[in-house]
């Protein structure tokens, strides 16, 4: 099951050259770029890992594009998102954030249904990749 | 890349592409704000009109490989290695070669690291702050130390031979220090002077270029000579001139600062009502207070060539 999330959820996923365009544009309007990382694709994961410190000083996206490079050799079988900051006032958040590496074989989620008092049942979703521990969960069986 | 088409045998229009490139008026700016220079002007126009060529040639679908443009600015304290650099940065990116345009200015502090593998991250992150831009090496050859065969030095020394081979397309070195030291640093690492495609030598100022650059500098800063202090600054540059640790420009500068200076200690000393001419008039007495009149040699602190009289 592919997971999407982010900016361009309802797209496939970037090219180099798209997302090259991409970060460009962030650059361009002055928002500092992050890349990070996880490997619990729970759609309610927001502690990812950051790559690195965010870039604010770098100019150039292929600076970025680099760094970009080099997380996912480091981190091959892992999710990698890169976000923009748009940090001026009264905003304040992120402004653009997506995806741009995942594992080759993503096995998808169960529902679990929870039997509670008076026949409610409380549904849950778990990912079957969160049974290893953290940093081996997509490593090749 | 586009396909060979028509255009090998059509015409092109090199005035307009040489106007839609703005180039004159960079080469204009130039000519008006820094004296002399005649030869590293002559080899700037020459680089703008390679690349001017090359991008028409890459329009028209005839490959031209990217030449490299990385460069080394030799020559004497203050003859405007920085200054050039800045505006190669511009010229570069007006002609399409670098994508931003913008100067790093690195020195071997920013590059090379205290202890083992403290280099590798801080050449990465200066190579990619640099990117899309020009990054200026100022006295370069700080960064290979024969003396101490475990310097670190030589660590960014390889990690910049081999971003300027392989990242051409992302950014432009330019390495600069004085002509003896350069010269040497080049023949310890033949990789770097191969790499290096355009060595330009700046010459020192002769003394009419210095006094047109003193001109520029008053004016610049609202000040003016009068006819006996513009005689009396031309002694003074004659004086400087044969003495030691003189550094161009930069001398001119500072010998200005201190006689702005001596104007206004002047003026305070002398009190009462003043015309406003007055605060812009550079007195005889102001130039002729020099050590250097009084056949002082000049004194130095450091031997940086940085002086004071």
């Amino acid at each position: 099951m592919r997971i999407t999330q982010g900016t361009f959820s309802y797209l496939p996923d970037l090219t180099d050259d798209q997302i090259r365009a991409q970060i460009q544009y962030c650059i361009d309007h002055d928002w500092p770029i992050s890349i990070e990382y996880t490997d619990d694709p729970h759609p309610r994961n927001v502690y990812w890992d950051m790559f690195g410190l965010p870039m604010f000083d770098l100019k150039d996206p292929a600076a970025i594009m680099q760094v970009m490079a080099e997380c996912r050799v480091t981190f091959p079988n892992h999710y990698i998102r890169v976000s923009g900051f748009d940090r001026s006032h009264g905003r304040a958040t992120t402004a653009l954030q997506f995806i741009v590496n995942r594992p080759a074989y993503e096995p998808g989620f169960y529902l679990d249904r929870q039997e509670t008092s008076d026949r409610q049942i409380r549904y849950t979703i778990r990912s079957y990749a969160v049974d290893r521990p953290l940093g081996h969960r997509y490593e090749e069986a | 890349m586009g396909e060979p088409d028509q255009t090998l045998s059509g015409q092109i229009d090199l005035d307009a592409a040489y106007r839609e490139a703005k180039i004159d008026q960079l080469l204009d700016e130039l000519n008006r704000d820094l004296v002399g220079l005649i030869p590293v002007k002559t080899r700037i126009r020459e680089i703008a009109a390679l690349l001017l060529i090359g991008r028409l040639r890459q329009q028209a679908g005839l490959d031209t490989g990217r030449p490299s443009l990385h460069m080394s600015f030799t020559g004497n304290p203050g003859t405007g290695k920085t200054t050039v650099a800045l505006r190669m940065a511009k010229i570069l990116h007006h002609l399409g070669y670098v994508r931003k345009g913008h100067l790093v200015v690195a020195t071997r502090d920013d590059l090379v690291g205290q202890y083992v593998g403290h280099t590798a991250p801080k050449t990465k992150e200066i190579l990619k702050k640099s990117m899309g831009g020009v990054l200026f090496i100022d006295e370069a050859y700080y960064l290979y130390r024969p003396e101490n065969e475990r310097d670190y030095g030589q660590e960014a020394i390889e990690m910049l031979l081999q971003a300027m081979e392989n990242q051409r397309d992302d950014f432009v070195v330019i390495l600069a220090g004085y002509r003896d030291r350069m010269d040497t640093f080049f023949q310890a690492n033949p990789g770097f002077h191969s790499r290096v495609a355009h060595h330009l030598d700046f010459p020192d100022y002769s003394l009419d270029e210095l006094m047109e650059i003193a001109e520029l500098m008053v004016t610049q800063h609202r000040y003016s000579f009068d006819d006996h202090s513009r005689q009396a600054f031309l002694e003074y540059l004659e004086h400087r001139l044969g003495q030691p640790h003189f550094s161009n420009a930069r001398s001119v500068r500072n010998a200005l600062d201190r006689i702005k200076l001596r104007q206004a200690n002047r003026l305070v000393r002398q009190g009462g009502s003043i015309s406003l001419s007055e605060l812009t008039r550079i007195d005889d007495a102001d130039v002729r207070a020099s050590r250097v009149f009084k056949g002082g040699n000049e004194q130095t602190g450091d031997g940086e060539g940085d002086e004071d009289d």
